[in-house]
């Protein structure tokens, strides 16, 4: 549950930088999403275009604060969207530094808190640091959304094992990986690992065909989830034979 | 008097936020509004004056991720 939300798929699309609303349209399609992300803009010369999409779609939005950096820039953001797109959903995004585009956990937090206190439902961009998972929680957090790698960087996973050890410590919060995913065996791996969500938006969109990526990315997350359920086997150190001994044949 | 209107410096004969934006032509029902860095409700737009040199930032919908 993403809090009183229990999306059928596991897939949250961004919708920036596509070649054409056509386009990001036929890929929300194609990803089979339930939650596409927006922000909100000085309108440009693609507005009209991209409002006519969103009235159409029967889609849950989710806004985000991308490019603020201090407390009151996203939670002045946090108001407009608000107002602007009926929903107390917020991805909260302050960011530290324009070129890292990582989270300031501090900032993150406080900001955070003011939201979960004004009846915002927040979805935090953090790291995998456990100390700020705990503190977001406190602030009223209800899931979390750690990053893979920086965001639009394609590393996929950059810290598996503190990945890992975040999903094992916060076992009962939905945990959506956002950011740095740029292939679908990615998005895959952080399915198996048992992870609740994947938020991506440029691996899709800047692809060669937005939406076969977005139908590749789709595959992927739900075979990555069907393998969780289904319970992967633990790696062992030496080979084990799988077809029985019993009954071999003395052919010496 | 002369204001900023996201970013732009303008000169407008109006004086309350609500004539600015018939003034300028924006619909109201696409747009979220923050007044020198505080968000303005739309409920507020009649009431809220204009200042020289106040900065006006007016907000759409947009692609994001």
């Amino acid at each position: 549950m993403f809090y009183d939300f229990e999306p059928q798929s596991r897939f949250l699309l961004g919708t920036a930088g596509y070649p054409s609303p056509a386009i990001l349209q036929q890929a929300i399609a194609a990803a089979g999403t339930d939650i596409i992300t927006v922000s909100l803009r000085r309108e440009g010369a693609a507005g009209a275009a991209f409002r006519e999409l969103l009235t159409s779609l029967n889609i849950r939005v989710l806004p985000n604060t991308a490019g603020c950096h201090t407390v009151k820039e996203a939670v002045t953001t946090a108001h407009m969207a608000r107002e602007l797109f009926n929903t107390a959903w917020i991805k909260l995004e302050v960011i530290g530094h324009a070129d890292t585009l990582q989270p300031d956990p501090f900032a993150l937090v406080e900001a955070a808190r003011i939201l979960s206190a004004e009846g915002f439902q927040v979805f935090p961009y953090t790291t995998e640091d456990l100390i700020v998972g705990e503190k977001l929680l406190a602030a009223g957090c209800e899931l979390l959304m750690p990053w893979g790698a920086p965001i639009g960087s394609g590393q996929g996973l950059r810290n598996i094992d503190g990945l890992r050890a975040m999903r094992a410590w916060f076992s009962d919060i939905p945990l959506i990986i956002d950011a740095g995913i740029g292939a679908p065996s990615q998005a895959a791996q952080a399915m198996e690992m048992g992870f609740d969500g994947i938020l991506l938006n440029t691996a899709v969109a800047k692809a060669g065909d937005p939406i076969g990526m977005a139908n590749a990315f789709r595959l992927a997350i739900e075979a990555g989830q069907a393998a969780r359920a289904a319970g992967l086997m633990e790696k062992r150190d030496m080979a084990a034979a799988s077809t029985p001994i019993f009954g071999l044949a003395n052919l010496s | 008097m002369n204001i900023q209107l996201n970013g732009r410096l303008i000169n407008t004969q109006a004086t309350s936020l609500s004539e600015l934006l018939i003034e300028q032509q924006i619909d109201v029902a696409c747009v979220a509004t923050a007044y020198n860095g505080a968000f303005v409700p739309k409920s507020q737009y009649d009431t809220q004056r204009l200042d020289e040199g106040c900065q006006l930032e007016v907000l759409s919908p947009m692609q994001g991720g």
